[in-house]
């Protein structure tokens, strides 16, 4: 982790060096970028929060629903996991409005991205979900607890904590996804880097300091998961010398 | 307006199939790039200087953490002003390979990782050259058990050649955005290469699946 | 009071369960009588754990039925005939059993107290204020008053394992299920547990039905023993009758290993 860091304050610095050695375009170019990147920190919290709360009843249909409910979980899953998100991206963004639905190209946005991760995220859940141990689940019917009790008060809270680092990497997945919008007109960090491109051709230091903001943002998701870590595995591990 | 329109179905079929030949040509490029380069990334990272190690993985890292996308146009845009200029096609395959190169960095190193200290240093015993070691008592070792982490990366590559089009690749995704607005019907182009993604996904998902059991079946009876 | 108290508190009419090709219980036919300690000994494999496990509906029953208190577990009465239970059914009868398990199986997130009353609070329906009374009191009973607010990862496995016992008992059974509760722990942390089990004995009117390997404490505690040999009881009796006189080959066989051993 202390790579991480090296790296992170490597670029930054070689940013800070370009900038240095060309301030006054900065001014050119720099609050665009921001603007996109407000828009690409929108795309990515809305299309989070979708994919988790369409990835746990996916996993949970999928593990424990009817026959119907299953098959559609897995339907779900499978093909948004089987398609690139580009193109789901442009499906819904070209072909929902032949069925009526007209959307603002955001809500397209954060509507695909959030499906695409929630699919890889049900199978996150999925798996955390099995590797709690059976002796919990036998304790609950011992107690004589509804299943679905069983699961929100009991199994789910335990899987919680390993489930976060994966969902860390995959949330880190959907903001690299957010570049794809770009392509869909939207005006998020990789649009608006284009832009700035062609108005004011500093290509280098564009490109380089769009980098560096991925990145910055990408730092700070996986402070913020590792933190989130901490908080919820203090109950399971306090005490632990 | 009809909802699924079969004559243009056939209509567009020959030139979606035409795209997917360049879909498969990026995929495999980019992955031969991805596969050798990850495992030149893997050693070098593994290397005891740390001028070596941590260069390399400041760039892992860098290049892990940001949008392929991004990679793209960097390529594509920036590095003409250094000179370089490739086409579409080249700058495109280039940045996936890198990309995924990264990611099969991490999966050779874990491979790597897991080789026991006794077979170093038993090669050093044996005053073997580390080239030596590497190619003859490591290498072989390491690669078998992670094939099938690869091959899922090769699916995802697979899955990311439609950013291609974002620099006007004529793969399949570019192909049916034009014929989308050549004809002003987008549902059953995009539809089509969606199912196309689909049914290879599908097909190497389960190919993979195969080599996992064959390979597992083989390290329990090495020689075999 | 009706003629369920009369009658055996649970009831096993001739039930087998298979896994596959193996026949782990074999047309079993076994009786409780209601406040009576049973002891279930004998060799892996002989389907002593499954006997309880199926009780506690942890495992589904191949044939036969399994009765507590007069009705029977996972069937119901219908139109004259026997129907697999509906939900309701068995969580109505399924309530009246408890179980402790060999592996504790604590809440990890969740302290000795607040594991005691998770159960009474969201499935009896009990106040959250009379459910931490209760649960004080049975902590206190089994010696852990002053734990109440620890961690499972806090506490040693026979701490963990009476705290186990504590949470049981605060649903209020009829019938408790121990399964090998003392095989995990270290021995010197084996006998606070079986002491809060004798305690348990002595000053509730608790049917127990216990699988052990602890033969000293089989002897001493039950009003029976079953000796459990291929699916079935190959020999009961009394302690006396069974370890001072056993009258089957197996029996004895199977004692003088046990007490070789130990």
């Amino acid at each position: 982790m202390a790579l991480r860091t090296l790296a992170v304050c490597a670029i930054v610095c070689f940013a800070a060096g370009l900038s240095v050695a060309s301030f006054a375009s900065f001014r050119e170019f720099l609050p665009g970028l921001l603007q996109g990147a407000l828009v690409t920190i929108e795309i990515t919290i809305g299309g989070c929060v979708l994919a988790v709360l369409v990835a746990v009843p996916a996993a949970l249909a999928k593990m424990y629903g009817p026959r119907p409910v299953r098959w559609l979980a897995v339907g779900y899953i499978e093909i948004f996991r089987g398609t690139s998100a580009l193109v789901q991206l442009f499906w819904l963004f070209f072909v929902l409005p032949h069925f009526g639905i007209l959307l603002e190209p955001l809500t397209v946005a954060i509507l695909a991205l959030g499906l695409n991760v929630g699919a890889y995220g049900a199978e996150v859940v999925r798996g955390a979900v099995s590797a709690v141990p059976r002796g919990q689940w036998e304790a609950t019917v011992a107690l004589n607890m509804p299943r679905t009790l069983a699961l929100r008060r009991i199994i789910l809270p335990q899987a919680l904590v390993a489930m976060i680092p994966p969902w860390g990497n995959l949330f880190i997945e959907l903001l690299k996804a957010t570049a794809l919008v770009s392509l869909i007109t939207i005006t998020d960090l990789a649009f608006k880097a284009q832009q700035m491109n062609q108005i004011t051709f500093k290509t280098l230091q564009i490109f380089t300091i769009v980098l560096v903001f991925y990145l910055a943002i990408s730092t700070v998701i996986t402070a913020g998961m590792r933190a989130l870590e901490n908080w919820a595995a203090r109950g399971l591990a306090r005490g632990r010398q | 307006m009809k909802f699924w329109d079969w004559g243009y179905t056939l209509e567009i079929l020959p030139a979606l199939l035409r795209a997917s030949i360049v879909t498969i040509e990026a995929t495999i490029l980019g992955f031969v790039i991805a596969a050798t380069l990850g495992l030149a990334l893997a050693i070098l990272r593994m290397s005891q200087n740390r001028w070596v190690s941590v260069p390399t993985a400041a760039f892992v890292e860098f290049i892990r953490s940001t949008p392929i996308l991004i990679q793209i146009f960097f390529i594509f845009f920036v590095f003409p002003e250094f000179g370089i200029v490739l086409p579409a096609f080249a700058a495109g395959v280039l940045a996936i390979g890198v990309h995924y190169a990264t990611y099969c960095s991490e999966v050779y190193r874990a491979g790597l990782e897991n080789i026991p200290k006794g077979q170093w240093e038993a090669s050093t015993a044996l005053n073997l050259s580390p080239y030596v070691t590497f190619r003859d008592v490591i290498i072989p070792q390491a690669i078998p058990p992670v094939v099938p982490a690869l091959g899922n990366y090769f699916v995802a590559l697979f899955k990311e050649t439609p950013l291609l089009s974002a620099i006007a690749v004529l793969e399949l995704m570019q192909t049916a955005k034009i014929l989308g607005s050549e004809n002003f019907r987008y549902i059953e182009p995009i539809t089509l290469v969606g199912v196309f993604f689909l049914i290879m996904s599908l097909a190497a998902a389960w190919l993979i699946r195969r080599l996992e059991s064959l390979l597992d079946r083989s390290l329990r009876n090495p020689g075999r | 009071m009706s003629d369920k108290a009369n009658g055996p508190v649970v009831r096993f009419e001739k039930v087998t369960k298979r896994y596959g090709a193996l026949t782990v219980l074999d047309a079993l036919d076994l009786e409780i009588a209601p406040n009576e300690k049973v002891s279930i000994i004998g060799p892996s494999g002989s389907g002593k754990t499954t006997v309880l496990r199926m009780l506690m509906t942890l495992e589904r029953i191949n044939d036969g039925v399994i009765h507590v208190d007069g009705e029977p577990l996972t069937h119901m009465q219908k139109g004259g005939g026997l129907v697999p239970a509906d939900e309701r059914h068995l969580r109505r009868v399924r309530g009246k059993i408890g179980m402790v398990f060999q592996h504790f199986n604590l809440f990890p997130h969740m302290s000795a107290l607040k594991n005691c009353i998770e159960a009474p609070v969201n499935v009896l329906d009990l106040p959250r204020k009379e459910a931490e009374a209760r649960a004080a009191e049975l902590l206190d009973m089994v010696g852990l008053g002053d734990k109440k607010g620890h961690f499972p990862s806090q506490l040693s496995g026979g701490q963990q394992q009476r705290v186990a016992i504590a949470r049981a008992l605060a649903m209020r059974p009829k019938v408790m299920l121990f399964d090998e509760v003392t095989s995990a722990l270290d021995p010197e942390l084996v006998g606070e547990v079986l002491n809060v089990i004798r305690r348990l004995g002595t000053e509730h009117n608790l049917t127990m039905l216990m699988v052990t390997h602890q033969m000293g404490f089989a002897r001493e505690f039950s009003d029976r023993v079953c000796f459990f040999y291929g699916g079935r009881i190959c020999e009961q009796g009394t302690p006396d009758e069974l370890f001072g006189s056993p009258r089957q080959e197996r029996t004895k066989q199977f004692l003088s290993a046990v007490l070789e051993a130990g």
